[in-house]
């Protein structure tokens, strides 16, 4: 049994995560009453800005059409691809540069350019190159989200301790022994916090695709809506969007938790 | 008796784009087996350099290093640099891993030195949980993992605070004493050099060269806190810090 101080510091720290927890909720809460409230009452015009209401509806009909879980399952098929194969190239892209220092410098200027550069601006080629479907799409999501890995594990590997090298040489290990030994199990944790950069930036990098080329998913849901000028679908699919992201940052960070567990 | 190692006319010269930095010139010393040798000096007077080049991690400039090809030299660095992801058995294996040499029976050794030295309940911790003094030792033990003849100490201690320095120093000395290594050792710090070795070399600032040897004679020596009550003690102090030449 804790001494009463202790009891009401732990106390204390739970009406904290409660009231923050009551916080958050609020907000949301709060955001959508004033909406729905505002466009009962005429305060805003519902054709351009819609209504919780109405988005509702609008997901019940996505819903009933049958194609909405297609929409969603395409995005995160395509976002899962490129996040998986971008994180794997930068890998293995950091890999060769940290092997080859005197490629790494040669190749600097132009992963600095590649990163600063928005690759958007790549579209229309990436479409005349790849054909207008899912291999652009996954081909501009990849594009962003294996410059910036490359870019991030290349800055770990470099950041591993001289000392602990040279303790490796002092033992005569050649440079895959110290690879394999050091270097990558002590960027285990920038390449986990890469990957949580990268969920988001194959995300952003699929939308842009579909918002360009495709003829399904969110972002193709939300492109469609505004030509269309029905603003309800453009709102459900943000707000689809809003939820799937949410999802696949929180897989990432649970995927985390579990390989540090591991690890130890 | 013929030394273990000799080193002769030893030179390095580094090169920067700035020019060229004579950093150790006219190095000459030849270890007996089981001798245990201190090189003090002033910071930065390229100490470790000597070391760093008797175990391949620098190229030497001009003289000869000569040792048999069966010696075998073991190099323990300031930091202990244990690898956080490993425990510590697993991070002393690493040199018989990084060699190829682990098998069963190099594994117990491994087993046994760190249960001859106090790590037994430690051997599936990680390093985390072991303070600055066990995690040096718990670096000689991989450093002896490998079963060197010549252990190479760059300031094995000057990462510790205080206390654990003398208490650490005296566990490394016990253990190479114990395991019948030489050693070569690097230090700023007189007195464990003193306390320490049988010779303490003494070298001038930058370039590096010989100034001075003191064959260390104690009069009931013991263990390097006890060396430190020796009535002699104070004289070599005096000696080594006057050769040392230090100025504020």
């Amino acid at each position: 049994m804790y001494s009463k101080e202790h009891q009401t510091y732990l106390k204390n720290i739970k009406r904290t995560n409660y009231l923050v927890l009551f916080f958050q909720l609020f907000i949301i809460l709060f955001f959508i009453i004033l909406w729905q409230f505002a466009a009962d009452h005429e305060l805003i015009n519902t054709f351009i800005s819609s209504s919780p209401k109405m988005v509702v509806k609008t997901l019940v009909s996505l819903h009933q059409a049958n194609n909405l879980y297609q929409h969603i399952g395409i995005t995160i098929w395509e976002t899962f691809l490129s996040f998986s194969l971008g994180t794997l190239l930068g890998v293995i892209i950091a890999t060769i540069l940290w092997y080859k220092p005197f490629l790494s410098r040669v190749c600097d200027p132009y992963l600095t350019i590649l990163n600063s550069l928005p690759k958007v601006a790549l579209g229309p080629i990436i479409i005349i190159w790849a054909g207008a479907g899912m291999k652009s799409i996954i081909f501009m999501a990849l594009l962003i989200s294996v410059i910036i890995t490359i870019i991030n594990v290349y800055q770990g590997f470099m950041d591993t301790d001289p000392g602990k090298i040279r303790l490796l040489k002092s033992m005569k290990a050649t440079k895959s022994q110290i690879y394999f030994h050091l270097i990558l199990p002590n960027s285990f944790g920038t390449i986990i916090s890469a990957l949580k950069i990268n969920v988001s930036m194959s995300l952003i990098g699929v939308i842009m695709g579909e918002f360009l080329v495709s003829k399904s998913g969110i972002g193709y849901l939300i492109m469609y809506g505004s030509q269309v000028f029905n603003l309800n679908l453009v709102i459900t699919g943000v707000f689809i969007l809003c939820i799937v992201a949410a999802l696949m940052y929180y897989s990432v960070l649970y995927l985390e938790k579990f390989l540090l567990k591991n690890k130890k | 008796m013929k030394p273990i190692l000799s080193i002769d006319h030893l030179k390095k010269i580094y090169h920067t784009k700035r020019g060229e930095i004579l950093a150790v010139d006219d190095f000459s010393y030849d270890l007996q087996k089981e001798q245990f040798v201190s090189i003090v000096g002033p910071s930065g007077c390229g100490k470790s350099t000597i070391l760093s080049i008797l175990c391949n991690l620098d190229q030497k400039s001009d003289g000869e290093i000569s040792y048999d090809k069966n010696i075998r030299i073991g190099y323990m660095l300031q930091q202990d640099s244990l690898f956080e992801w490993l425990t510590i058995l697993d991070n002393c294996l690493l040199g018989l891993k990084i060699e190829h040499g682990l098998n069963e029976e190099s594994k117990q050794y491994v087993i046994s030195l760190l249960e001859k030295y106090g790590l037994k309940e430690f051997i599936h911790s990680y390093p985390s949980n072991l303070s600055g003094g066990m995690r040096q030792r718990v670096a000689l033990v991989r450093t002896l993992a490998t079963k060197p003849d010549i252990l190479l100490l760059d300031e094995p201690f000057s990462a510790l605070d205080y206390q654990s320095r003398l208490a650490v120093s005296d566990d490394v000395f016990r253990i190479i004493k114990n395991e019948k290594k030489s050693a070569i050792m690097v230090t700023h710090d007189i007195s464990e050099a003193i306390s320490c070795s049988d010779t303490v070399i003494v070298l001038s600032s930058r370039p590096c060269k010989i100034k001075s040897i003191y064959p260390i004679e104690l009069t009931d020596k013991k263990t390097p806190i006890e060396n430190r009550k020796c009535k002699e003690f104070a004289k070599y102090y005096d000696k080594i810090w006057k050769d040392l030449d230090f100025h504020v």
